[in-house]
């Protein structure tokens, strides 16, 4: 905005400086001087008219350019990024099975965010969900959609959007990796979208919803780019899952190490870039605050990336390449809620402390009470999604984000403690949802298609009794 | 006729090839295995999850040489193999009854 103040005046200023010598060389040649000067007046207007639209258009064009390419790397999170992840953490028997899940997503949720999803979402000004007056896409076209995002066509806005709702699900499936079957799979996430995700993305930022903070909540909830929207609910989902469905056969007895940290390594690296695009584009903007939201993703990462490794070295004796890019992770979930509040020296606090934490979560507290949590999909998103959004309430600032106006102030280090009340009553909502839709939704799988695969497919590995394939035909 | 069988530590491969070729053997047969003898597994952390691997990684080698040819073989495997750690492998010993090269179905040692 500042500097479209600036350009503004620029453009003035020189407009403004051209006018006395136009007006003054037509008294020299012509003595019809009085009639000129309101045609002089029009071209004027006219040519601010068109200067304010092409600066508008050239606005639009810089953030629609973003836009794009942050929804471009949001969707590169979910394949190749958390694909990879996740592959290479399970057994080579199920690396298919659990990269075609993710896969999967990518199709089954676009398909029904273009029907229902966008609108559900983004529709509407309910409280608690959207409506359908963008189902089938209905009136989303290239007029952007001033409520949310008022210089990017809407077109933008929604495949923006897409991509969240896309990666959400796929994030639970590291807490049923080995031994969901592919059906049920896609009855869940198909539920899970519609029930869990559509009505919590409204909550928090849909016009109206309760837990919005810039459109009208009663609790306003501060959540830049899906603290509580997107790790919250699948963390804590993911944890519901690990419950309900039990340990995979021969756990935590039988080995199951990684059986490639390499794909781990790429895809959590492939992760680390993506989330420029979730937490920077957040900002549905290329300006100051996209750069602020890039600067704290980028120092919460690292600093995590070092606290975990800390943790683990003054534990085992060893940083370990797992630990090191499981950390750096945890730091990209925590500072997710608070990219867009937060100065950079907060986000390597935010960092640290949920590098620390998600070990602690994933080695202490998963062993404590003994669920299997495959890929720690509740250890890393719904820990790391809940301090980072508690921790998003104390360090967000007004002058990185007067999001309740100018000279309000926003987090507890801007005196407004009440905002960490607002936070926890955003993760009260998230977990509740997450834990009571999960099980509901988990029912009906059972009672259709089964959760589960049985015991001898669970053994011989989902990639030949799920796809009919496997993944290393080494001997071909 | 004899085959010499030897286990040896991977990272031994390379000069124990190279120490036999200096001695004029050129064949073998070389396998990947895993196996443990007194030397004890390693430990593997992942997220805190220990795991014991017991299972050690090995390259066997295979030759069937003349009788001639065996003491120098060993010896040289014996000194190029070693490291003088726990885990270095072993070498066996067993005689061989017959050998024959499948391209001209030439037999005994002359098929070697």
């Amino acid at each position: 905005m500042k500097r479209m103040g600036i350009l503004c005046s620029c453009i003035l200023t020189l407009v403004l400086s051209s006018l006395p010598l136009r007006a003054q060389q037509p008294p020299a040649a012509s003595p019809a001087a009085s009639a000129t000067s309101p045609d002089a007046a029009k071209a004027v207007a006219d040519k601010l008219n068109q200067l304010d639209q092409r600066v508008t258009a050239a606005q639009s064009a810089a953030d629609n350019a973003w836009m794009l390419v942050s929804a471009a790397l949001v969707l590169m999170m979910t394949g190749p990024g958390l694909a990879l992840f996740y592959g290479g953490l399970v057994r080579h028997k199920n690396v298919l099975a659990i990269m075609m899940q993710s896969f999967a997503l990518m199709a089954l949720i676009t398909v029904l965010w273009a029907l229902v999803g966008y609108s559900l979402c983004f529709g509407g000004s309910g409280p608690v969900i959207g409506n359908f007056q963008f189902a089938m896409l209905r009136g989303v076209g290239v007029v952007p959609n001033a409520d949310y995002a008022a210089t990017i066509p809407q077109l933008t806005f929604m495949v923006y959007q897409l991509m969240f709702a896309v990666i959400t699900p796929a994030l639970i499936t590291g807490a049923t990796a080995e031994r969901m079957k592919f059906s049920g799979t896609l009855l869940f996430m198909t539920l899970w979208f519609l029930l869990v995700y559509a009505p919590m993305a409204h909550m928090v930022w849909g016009k109206g919803g309760f837990l919005n903070a810039s459109l009208g909540g009663r609790f306003p909830t501060l959540d830049f780019a899906g603290g509580t929207v997107v790790h919250i609910t699948s963390g804590v989902s993911a944890l519901v899952c690990a419950l309900y469905m039990g340990k995979r056969v021969g756990y935590p007895k039988q080995p199951m190490p990684p059986h490639s940290m390499v794909l781990s390594f790429i895809g959590a690296c492939l992760l680390w870039v993506g989330w420029f695009g979730f937490n920077a584009g957040s900002a549905l903007s290329s300006g100051g605050l996209a750069s602020s939201a890039f600067v704290a993703t980028h120092f919460g990462a690292a600093a995590a990336a070092l606290s975990w490794s800390a943790a683990e070295w003054l534990k085992t004796g060893r940083a370990s390449a797992l630990g090191a890019i499981s950390g750096a992770v945890a730091g990209l979930v925590a500072i997710t809620p608070a990219a867009g509040f937060v100065d950079p020296l907060s986000a390597l606090g935010i960092g640290f402390v949920a590098g620390a934490f998600c070990y602690w979560m994933v080695t202490k507290f998963k062993a404590m009470f003994g669920y299997d949590d495959a890929l720690d999909a509740f250890g890393v998103h719904g820990a790391g999604g809940t301090i980072g959004a508690l921790l998003t309430g104390i360090c967000a600032r007004m002058v990185i984000n007067p999001i309740y106006g100018e000279g309000k102030p926003v987090g507890g280090f801007d005196g407004h403690w009440g905002q960490v009340g607002n936070q926890l009553m955003g993760i009260l909502v998230a977990w509740v949802l997450a834990i009571v839709g999960t099980f509901v939704i988990l029912k009906i799988v059972d009672a259709v298609t089964g959760v589960r695969v049985t015991e001898d497919q669970e053994i011989e590995g989902l990639d030949i009794t799920q796809h009919g394939e496997e993944a290393y035909n080494l001997e071909s | 006729m004899m085959k010499i069988e030897a286990i040896i530590q991977p990272s031994r491969f390379e000069s124990v090839k190279d120490a036999l070729l200096e001695i004029g053997i050129d064949g073998m047969t070389v396998t990947e295995v895993r196996g443990h003898g007194r030397q004890k597994g390693h430990t593997e952390v992942y997220r805190g999850r220990e795991y014991t691997v017991d299972l050690l990684p090995k390259i066997k080698l295979e030759l069937v040489l003349p009788d001639n040819l065996v003491n120098r073989a060993v010896e040289t495997i014996l000194k190029s193999a070693k490291t003088g750690k726990i885990g270095d492998g072993k070498i066996f010993l067993s005689r061989v009854e017959e050998a024959i090269r499948i391209r001209n179905e030439e037999r005994g040692e002359s098929a070697l």
